[in-house]
């Protein structure tokens, strides 16, 4: 008891709340949950930068200037292009649908849009393969007309669009669901059309949310390796992105060539999270409404 | 309001060509095997040593997130540290980084010959081209899962429940032990399904590390990849449908454990 009352009466310092742990175990929890990050997080992504400078700004240059990682680049940056666009649209039809109106299966459907989250990477591509593989159910009509899906851009698009579906959608519903629908109604009402109220009222809203929801879309987009592996047929300087690209330069013990190739991939996540982070700092409450902690 | 009908139903006709289809291509190929082709498929020895390897290096990889997750995201929202900011961003690396990335960051930093293998090597601890090295690989992945899915939880507990166990007499670590930690335990344990879950499927970061060994440290996933390139299209159906099914276990256990934490404790 005296113990308890020691504690109530102690001078509140400012930082440190009244009741907390004895400073010798928050000082070994800081210490063991920095020690772990630093052996799991840090390092790997350290050890992806030190490799490919092995050989210097020479070597490193080299490897990204080569005519297949240039082809790889090329790829990505179509893939992506393709996949983000077609994700938004679709992110901010059904957030649209689900968040301004009512109607019968509404939970359904969000956890069908969910779904791609919880198929693995292999899994994704395999489905793709099953519908237009040489063996699969439109493999031989897509053979005898010419049309090349699976083992081509277009099904390396397909795979990437499946995986990175939920993002946009699942970031815009809760924020679309939080603003309601007063202030598009007063726009309507005061005669606007309503793709004027979509891009006047409803856009500027959710700018935020939207921009975020695209930063995570993007970052797994161009940085898919199973789904992408399984569809690709790696065919080098043809269906090869950025990652699978790192992969068979591992594969061929071309370390310094893989790591600085991976290192484009490394920039853009770190990217991707720095510009996550200052989002979620600035603009934390517009990101998924009031609810947003 | 206006647009209903026409973002409903692109809404669907994009989710069933995209996702709905193409998953139905696979129940369909599965239900043409039928139960018995696939438990065929299943008990052959190198199939259910893959799945064995997955399912058990997943459990155990996802636990150990759970556990340093809960410290980690402890010590991020309790407590106050030069560079906490940073280091509560860097959590979501993991989620960020490519897996192939990570895949080959790992396998160079556990090697032999590596900044962390040849510490452990003298000591006789193989890591990298073992199962322990997908071991290692799992708990990076799962990581964000663990630490995302309690801090939330963490940063409501209130101080006067905390105050009113320290005046009535309680120990600090009877506080914690007690009053504290109870109540984070469905973040935990979904945290933990959802680490499980992505583990269990977890493919680019895995396979350099791994050594892939069958009947050692072949993963399903990968024997999936390795199906395909035999033109075996049925055994990796199998497989795949397999593992579908665990997925989706492990989501409906994620979603029984919520609709019980919002009836326990008030929330999600």
């Amino acid at each position: 008891m005296s113990d308890a009352i020691a504690v109530h009466l102690a001078p509140p310092s400012p930082s440190v709340p009244v009741v907390t742990e004895r400073r010798w175990v928050r000082r070994l929890t800081i210490a063991v949950a920095l020690a772990f990050l630093f052996l799991f997080v840090i390092l790997p992504l350290a050890v992806v930068f030190v490799e490919a400078f092995r050989r210097g700004w020479g070597g490193y240059l080299a490897a990204l200037q080569e005519a297949d990682a240039q082809a790889a680049i090329r790829l990505t940056l179509t893939v992506a292009a393709i996949s983000v666009p077609a994700n938004v649209i679709f992110g901010l039809a059904a957030s649209w649908a689900i968040a301004k109106f009512e109607f019968k299966g509404k939970s359904l459907l969000i956890t069908l849009i969910d779904l791609p989250f919880s198929v693995s990477p292999v899994v994704s591509g395999l489905i793709y393969l099953l519908l237009f593989g040489a063996q699969g159910l439109w493999g031989s009509w897509l053979m005898a007309h010419g049309v090349k899906v699976a083992f081509a851009l277009p099904g390396i698009v397909l795979a990437t669009i499946f995986v990175t579906f939920p993002f946009v959608a699942r970031q815009l519903i809760p924020l679309m669901q939080e603003q309601g629908t007063a202030e598009e109604e007063a726009a309507l009402t005061l005669g606007a059309s309503g793709w004027r109220t979509f891009l006047t009222v409803t856009l500027p809203n959710i700018r935020w949310g939207l921009l975020y929801g695209v930063l995570l879309c993007n970052a797994r987009a161009m940085g898919e390796f199973g789904a992408v592996s399984v569809v690709s047929g790696h065919i080098r300087g043809l269906t090869n992105t950025i990652p699978l690209h790192v992969e068979i330069l591992y594969n061929e013990y071309n370390f310094v060539a893989a790591f600085a190739v991976a290192s484009l991939l490394a920039c853009l996540a770190l990217l991707t999270l720095a510009l996550k982070s200052v989002l979620e700092w600035r603009h934390g409450a517009d990101l998924a409404g009031g609810a947003h902690r | 309001m206006p647009g209903f009908g026409i973002t409903l139903g692109y809404t669907l006709l994009y989710l069933g060509l995209l996702v709905l289809l193409p998953l139905g291509a696979l129940i369909a190929k599965a239900s043409g095997i039928g139960l018995s082709g696939i438990i065929a498929v299943a008990v052959e020895p190198r199939v259910a040593a893959a799945l064995w390897t997955s399912f058990s290096i997943s459990l155990v990889a996802a636990a150990v997130a759970s556990l340093f997750g809960l410290l980690v995201a402890w010590a991020l929202t309790r407590y106050d540290f030069p560079g906490r900011r940073i280091v509560d961003a860097i959590v979501d690396l993991p989620f960020a980084l490519p897996t192939a990335v990570a895949g080959i960051a790992l396998a160079a930093l556990y090697a032999p010959n590596g900044w962390v293998g040849s510490f452990l090597e003298p000591l006789g601890l193989k890591v990298a081209y073992t199962p322990l090295g997908i071991f290692v690989a799992l708990v990076f992945i799962g990581l964000p899962f663990a630490v995302r899915t309690v801090q939330p939880l963490i940063a409501d507990i209130e101080r006067e429940l905390e105050e009113a166990s320290a005046l009535l007499g309680a120990s600090r670590w009877r506080t914690v032990w007690s009053i504290l930690l109870p109540p984070l335990l469905p973040g935990v344990l979904t945290g933990f399904a959802l680490a499980f879950a992505r583990a269990v499927g977890e493919y680019g970061s895995v396979i350099f590390i791994a050594g892939n060994l069958p009947y050692v440290s072949e993963i399903a996933p990968l024997l999936i990849v390795i199906k395909l390139s035999e033109y075996d299209y049925t055994g990796a159906t199998v497989i795949a449908t397999i593992m579908l099914a665990i997925s989706f276990t492990a989501l409906l256990v994620i979603n029984l454990l919520q609709a019980w934490s919002r009836k326990r404790f008030g929330y999600v």
